[in-house]
C-alpha cells in the first residue's frame, strides 16, 4: 500500500508541522505573547487615563520652573482669579497657582515612595512567605493578617500623632503611610504564588538546578508583573488620598507643601464660608483627577491580569460593529 | 554511563482535615534499577504513585524512607550537587511545563549555563541551536518563540531538549504524551527513543496507556494503590498477565478487535484481593511478597 | 489474545428495521467571527440514526467540539453558523428545524429532546449544590407539572440507571470521584428521556478501568432506551470498538464517514490511517512504532484485511 501521507516521516519524529497537528509555524510571527502581553492593550479609558496622570505629572514636575516662590505673602488676600494670579490668591495673597504646583510635586513625591515601599514590602512577605511555605509562609502571613485587620487611618493618626511635629517630613509620612497600607496587596500576591508555585515550568526550574531565590525573580516574578503594576497603582492611589487625609486633619508632614495642606490651610482660613472657591477647588480637582487617571489604568492592568475581560470587551466592540453592519444591510435592503 | 538505583522507596504524605491528621501511604516499597540504553515503564491508573515515584527521582519531593542513588560510570556514587546533570525529568503537560513568559532559547539556555556546559552568548546560543535540531525543531525558526506559539507536540520537544541540556543520562518521563494530540503522540515517543539510542540514555517512562508502555520499553512495571503488583519483561507483562490488577488493567484498554464485547454482559473482572501485598515477578516467574523478602527482589 | 472473536454482528441498533433518522445535519457552516475569521466548521453533512452511536473523531482544534456545541445551538458569540441545517425527527413525528427555534422553543427542546455531557463534569456540576438539587432544578424547570414526590423518584431511578447509588445524591460535587461524577452527569443527561445525547468527550479525565465502567453503562442504556448518541473524542481505537458509525474530522471537515468496521479494516483516508497508526495496538504487533528502528508502518493496514 503506498499511502498519501509520507509515511515514515509523518510518524517517526515527525518533522514539526507535518506530525504535530499544527500547520507548522504560526505565520503571524509575532503575536503578541511575553513581555509584550504585558503591556496593556491600546483603549480609550487607557489613554483618558495616562493623559490625565501625565498631565498632573508634568504639571508637578515642570510647574514649578514658571510660577513664583508659593509662600511669597502679598497684601491682596483672597483675590478671585485673574490675568495676574491665574488662580486667583490665598487669605495671605499666595497664589494659588503657585502653591497648587508645588502642592502637587509634594502629594506625587509622597505617593511615590510610599507606592514603591509599599509594593516592595507586599512582594517581600507575599512572594517570599507564597513561595517558601511551611512555617515562612505561616507566620508571614499571619502578620499580614494583623496588619489588615489593624484599621488603617486611626493607626495612622496615632502614629504621626506620636511623633513630634518637627520631625514629622515627607519621608516619615511615607514610611507611616507604606506600613499600614501593604497587608491587603500582600495577600493577593501570596495566593497568585502559591498558584503559581505549583506550576510545572517552577517544578522544572528546580529539577534544572535553580536557585530558590532564581526560580522567584525569573520564573515567577515576571508573572506577577501585571499584578505588581496593579497594586502599585493602587497603592499611590491610595497613598495621596491618606496623605491628603492626614494633613487636612494637620497630621501631615511638616515641611512639605501637599494637596492636603492646602486643602488644610483653605479649610483655616474659612474658604467656603467666605466663598474663595479657587481655593479648596483646584487642590480637590487635582486629586480626583489624578485618582480617577490610575483607576482609568489599573481596569486596562486588570485586563492583563485577566484576559476574559479584554474578550468581553473586544466581544462588546465587535458586537457593535457588527449591529451597525447588519443595520447597514436592512436599511439597504429595505430601501 | 550512570544507573539509578531506586530501593525501598516509601512516600507518606499527610493529610489534614481540620484537626485530624492521617498518613496516605502514596508509594510503598518500590524498587527498580534504570540501566543505559533501556526503558522500564511504570504503568498504572491516576493516584497509583507512579507520578510520586517520579518527583521523588526527580527530587521535587523527599521520599519518606528508602534510598535513590545514581551511580556513573566509574562506578562512583553521584553525590548531592551533581545529581541533577544525571538525572532530569519531561513532564506531563507542555503547556504547564515551559514558563510563558519565556522564549524557548532561555528555557534551554538557563540549564546549559547552570550546568557549566557552555559560557558566553554565542557559545550558549550555538548549543541551544544544537539541541533543538536534535529533537527535530528548526532551531532558527523556533529558538526566539514563546511557548505559546508552539503546538503541543513542539512544546514537548522543547522540554526533552531542556532535560537533555544539563547532558543527563538519567531521563524520567512523566506520561510526555498524554497531553498531546494523537497524531503527535509516536512522534514524540519515537524522538525519546532515538534520543536513548543515541545517547545510551535511562528512561523511566511513567504513563497509564499500556499499549506505548509495551512498545516503548522494556520492562515493565505494574503499580497499584502504591505496590509495585507486577513486573517483567514488557511482552510478558503485558500478553500474559498474571496478576489480576494488570489483567484488570489489560482488559480495560480499548480494543477495536474485540468490537461487540462492550455490549454483551461481560462479567465485571474481580479484584482478587487475597494477590494484593503480592508481587508477579516474570524475570522471577513467581509470586513474590515484597514485604517479607525485602531488597532482594527488588533489584530486578 | 483473543484476536479470534467474531466481529460483532447482531448489534441493537443495526436490528432489522431500515434505520430511520434522528437527527439530519445539512451541510452545516460555522464560522467563528473574529480577525482573521476561522473557518471551523466546513460543510458538514451527517445523518444519526435512532439509537445509534455516532462517533466523531478528530483531534484538538478540528471542530468537532464546536460542531457539537452548533448542533445544540450552545456556540456562543464569535462562533456563527453561517449555513446549513440541523434538522431533528421527533419521534411522535413531525421535524425541528433546530436552527431556526425561537429562544423559548429552544430552551424547551434543549434537554428534554437533546441533551450533552460535557467532558469536565466538575466545572458541568455545580460545586455548591448538591446533586439532587441539580438534578431536580432540571425538572422543574422543564416539567413544572411534576410533584415533588415524583421529582424525587425520577432523581431516584436516574441515578440508578446509571449505577449510582441514589442515597449519594445528598452528596456534592467534590464528595464524589471522577467516574461518579460523569455517572451523574449522564443521569442527568437522561432525565428527560431525550432522544439524542451528545458526549463531548466524557471520559478523557478518567483513567482506563473508570472509563471502561462508564463505557459498559453508555452502551448498556441505549440498548435499554433507545436513543442516539453523538460520541466525541480524539480516541479513536474507542471509538472503534464502541460506536456503529464514525466520522472523522481534520481541520473542520469531515474526511471519512463510515461504519467502525469498515474504517478499522479498510480505512481510506490517510488522516484516518495516521490516526489510527497512532495508537499502537496492545496485543498486536509494533506496527508503525520504530523502536526498534526497522520501519514496518506500510504493512499496517494490509496486516489486518489478511486476517
Amino acid at each position: 500500500m503506498t499511502s498519501v501521507i509520507p509515511p515514515d516521516r509523518a510518524l517517526e519524529e515527525s518533522p514539526p508541522g507535518t506530525g504535530d497537528g499544527t500547520a507548522a509555524l504560526p505565520p503571524t510571527a509575532r503575536r503578541r505573547g511575553g513581555r509584550r502581553a504585558l503591556l496593556p492593550t491600546w483603549s480609550p479609558k487607557l489613554g483618558i487615563g495616562l493623559g490625565l496622570v501625565v498631565a498632573i505629572a508634568l504639571f508637578g514636575l515642570i510647574g514649578p520652573l514658571f510660577t513664583g516662590d508659593p509662600d511669597t505673602i502679598r497684601n491682596i488676600g483672597l483675590t478671585p482669579p485673574s490675568g495676574e494670579h491665574l488662580l486667583g490668591t490665598t487669605q495671605t495673597g499666595q497664589d494659588v497657582l503657585a502653591q497648587l504646583v508645588h502642592a502637587t510635586r509634594g502629594s506625587l513625591q509622597i505617593g511615590l515612595l510610599v507606592g514603591v515601599m509599599a509594593t516592595a514590602l507586599s512582594a517581600l512577605f507575599g512572594i517570599i512567605g507564597g513561595y517558601a511555605g511551611g512555617f515562612a509562609d505561616e507566620a508571614f502571613s499571619l502578620f499580614s493578617n494583623v496588619m489588615l485587620v489593624i484599621p488603617g487611618l486611626p493607626l495612622v493618626i496615632v502614629i504621626s500623632g506620636f511623633v513630634p511635629a518637627d520631625q514629622r517630613g515627607s519621608w516619615t509620612i511615607a514610611v507611616v503611610l507604606a506600613i499600614t497600607g501593604w497587608a491587603a496587596a500582600a495577600r493577593v500576591l501570596r495566593a497568585q504564588t502559591l498558584s503559581l508555585r505549583g506550576r510545572d515550568y517552577v517544578a522544572a526550574a528546580r529539577v534544572a538546578g535553580e536557585k530558590p531565590w532564581r526560580v522567584i525573580c525569573v520564573e515567577i516574578l515576571p508573572n506577577l508583573l501585571p499584578l505588581l503594576a496593579s497594586q502599585f497603582v493602587f497603592s499611590v492611589i491610595a497613598a495621596i488620598l491618606n496623605e491628603a487625609g492626614l494633613s487636612f486633619l494637620g497630621l501631615g508632614a511638616s515641611n512639605s507643601s501637599t494637596l492636603g495642606t492646602m486643602l488644610y490651610f483653605a479649610q483655616n482660613g474659612f474658604a467656603l464660608q467666605r466663598e474663595a472657591w479657587w481655593w479648596f477647588a483646584p487642590p480637590g480637582v487635582v486629586i480626583a483627577a489624578f485618582g480617577c487617571g490610575l483607576a482609568l489604568i489599573n481596569f486596562s492592568l486588570d485586563e492583563i491580569i485577566n484576559p476574559r475581560l479584554r474578550e468581553a470587551g473586544r466581544r462588546r466592540r465587535a458586537a457593535a460593529k457588527a449591529g451597525r453592519d447588519t443595520e447597514r444591510v436592512t436599511r439597504s435592503t429595505a430601501a | 554511563m550512570t544507573t539509578l538505583e531506586v530501593r525501598d522507596l516509601v512516600k507518606d504524605f499527610t493529610l489534614r482535615s481540620g484537626l485530624r491528621r492521617s498518613r496516605l501511604r502514596a508509594v510503598h516499597r518500590v524498587g527498580f534499577t534504570l540501566v543505559p540504553g533501556r526503558t522500564v515503564a511504570l504503568v498504572g491508573a491516576s493516584g497509583s504513585g507512579k507520578s510520586t515515584v517520579a518527583r521523588m527521582i526527580a527530587r521535587l519531593e523527599k521520599p519518606t524512607s528508602g534510598a535513590i542513588t545514581a551511580v556513573d560510570s566509574a562506578g562512583r556514587r553521584v553525590e548531592d550537587p551533581r545529581y541533577r546533570d544525571h538525572v532530569q525529568m519531561v513532564f506531563q503537560d507542555p503547556f504547564a511545563s515551559l514558563n510563558p513568559f519565556h522564549s524557548v532559547e532561555h528555557h534551554i539556555a538557563r540549564p546549559l549555563l547552570l550546568h557549566g556546559r557552555s559560557r558566553g552568548r554565542d557559545e550558549t546560543r550555538e548549543r541551544v541551536a544544537q539541541l533543538l535540531e536534535r529533537v527535530s525543531l528548526p532551531a532558527a525558526a523556533v529558538m526566539d518563540r514563546r511557548p505559546h506559539e508552539l503546538s503541543g507536540g513542539q512544546r514537548q520537544r522543547v522540554a526533552i531538549a531542556r532535560a537533555l541540556a544539563p547532558g543527563a543520562q538519567v531521563v524520567v518521563a512523566d506520561e510526555p504524551v498524554s497531553m498531546l494530540d494523537v497524531s503527535s503522540r509516536l512522534g514524540v515517543l519515537n524522538l525519546l527513543a532515538r534520543l536513548q539510542r543515541e545517547d545510551d540514555l535511562a528512561v523511566l517512562y511513567i504513563t497509564h496507556d499500556l499499549a506505548t508502555a509495551r512498545h516503548f520499553s522494556d520492562d515493565i512495571l505494574v503499580m497499584n494503590r502504591g505496590r509495585v503488583v507486577e513486573r517483567g519483561p514488557a511482552d510478558d507483562v503485558i500478553l500474559g498477565p498474571r496478576h489480576p490488577y494488570t489483567q484488570l488493567l489489560a482488559a480495560a484498554a480499548p480494543d477495536p478487535e474485540l468490537r461487540g464485547r462492550l455490549g454483551s454482559a461481560e462479567p465485571e473482572p474481580e479484584t482478587a484481593s487475597d494477590r494484593d501485598h503480592l508481587t508477579y515477578d516474570h524475570f522471577a516467574g513467581r509470586w513474590i511478597d515484597v514485604d517479607a523478602e525485602g531488597t532482594d527482589a527488588a533489584a530486578a | 489474545m483473543t484476536n479470534d472473536i467474531a466481529p460483532a454482528a447482531a448489534r441493537p441498533a443495526a436490528g432489522n428495521t431500515p434505520p430511520e433518522a434522528v437527527l439530519t445535519v445539512r451541510d452545516l457552516n460555522v464560522v467563528y467571527r473574529t480577525d482573521p475569521p476561522v473557518h471551523a466548521v466546513k460543510d458538514v453533512s451527517l445523518t444519526l440514526n435512532r439509537g445509534e452511536i455516532l462517533g466523531l473523531a478528530g483531534e484538538s482544534g478540528c471542530g468537532k467540539s464546536t460542531l457539537a456545541y452548533a448542533v445544540n445551538r450552545l456556540h456562543e458569540w464569535p462562533a456563527e453558523v453561517t449555513s446549513g441545517s440541523v434538522t431533528f425527527h421527533d419521534r411522535d413525528g413531525g421535524d425541528l428545524d433546530l436552527l431556526a427555534l425561537r429562544d423559548e422553543e429552544l430552551r424547551r427542546f434543549r434537554w428534554a429532546k437533546l441533551s450533552m455531557v460535557f467532558q469536565g463534569a466538575m466545572s458541568a456540576l455545580n460545586p455548591v449544590i448538591s446533586v439532587r438539587a441539580q438534578l431536580e432544578d432540571v425538572l422543574t424547570t422543564h416539567r413544572p407539572g411534576m410533584s415533588r414526590q415524583e421529582r424525587r423518584e425520577r432523581c431516584a431511578e436516574v441515578l440508578r440507571l446509571v449505577g449510582v447509588e441514589p442515597r449519594r445524591m445528598h452528596s456534592f460535587p467534590h464528595e464524589l470521584s471522577g467516574g461518579m461524577r460523569q455517572r451523574v452527569m449522564i443521569a442527568m443527561a437522561l432525565l428527560l428521556d431525550p432522544q439524542v445525547m451528545i458526549m463531548d468527550e466524557p471520559t478523557t479525565a478518567l483513567d482506563v478501568l473508570v472509563q471502561r465502567g462508564i463505557l459498559r453503562e453508555i452502551l448498556r442504556l441505549r440498548d435499554r432506551l433507545g436513543f442516539a448518541v453523538v460520541f466525541i473524542t480524539h480516541d479513536l481505537p474507542l471509538l472503534l470498538e464502541l460506536s456503529d458509525r464514525i466520522a472523522v474530522m481534520l481541520r473542520g471537515e469531515i474526511v471519512e464517514y463510515d461504519t467502525a468496521e469498515t474504517i478499522h479494516r479498510r480505512p481510506r483516508h490517510p488522516y484516518t490511517r495516521t490516526l489510527l497508526d497512532s495508537f499502537p495496538s496492545l496485543t498486536g504487533d509494533r506496527g508503525a512504532f520504530l523502536r526498534t528502528g526497522a520501519a514496518a508502518r506500510s504493512d499496517a493496514p494490509g496486516e489486518e484485511d489478511a486476517r
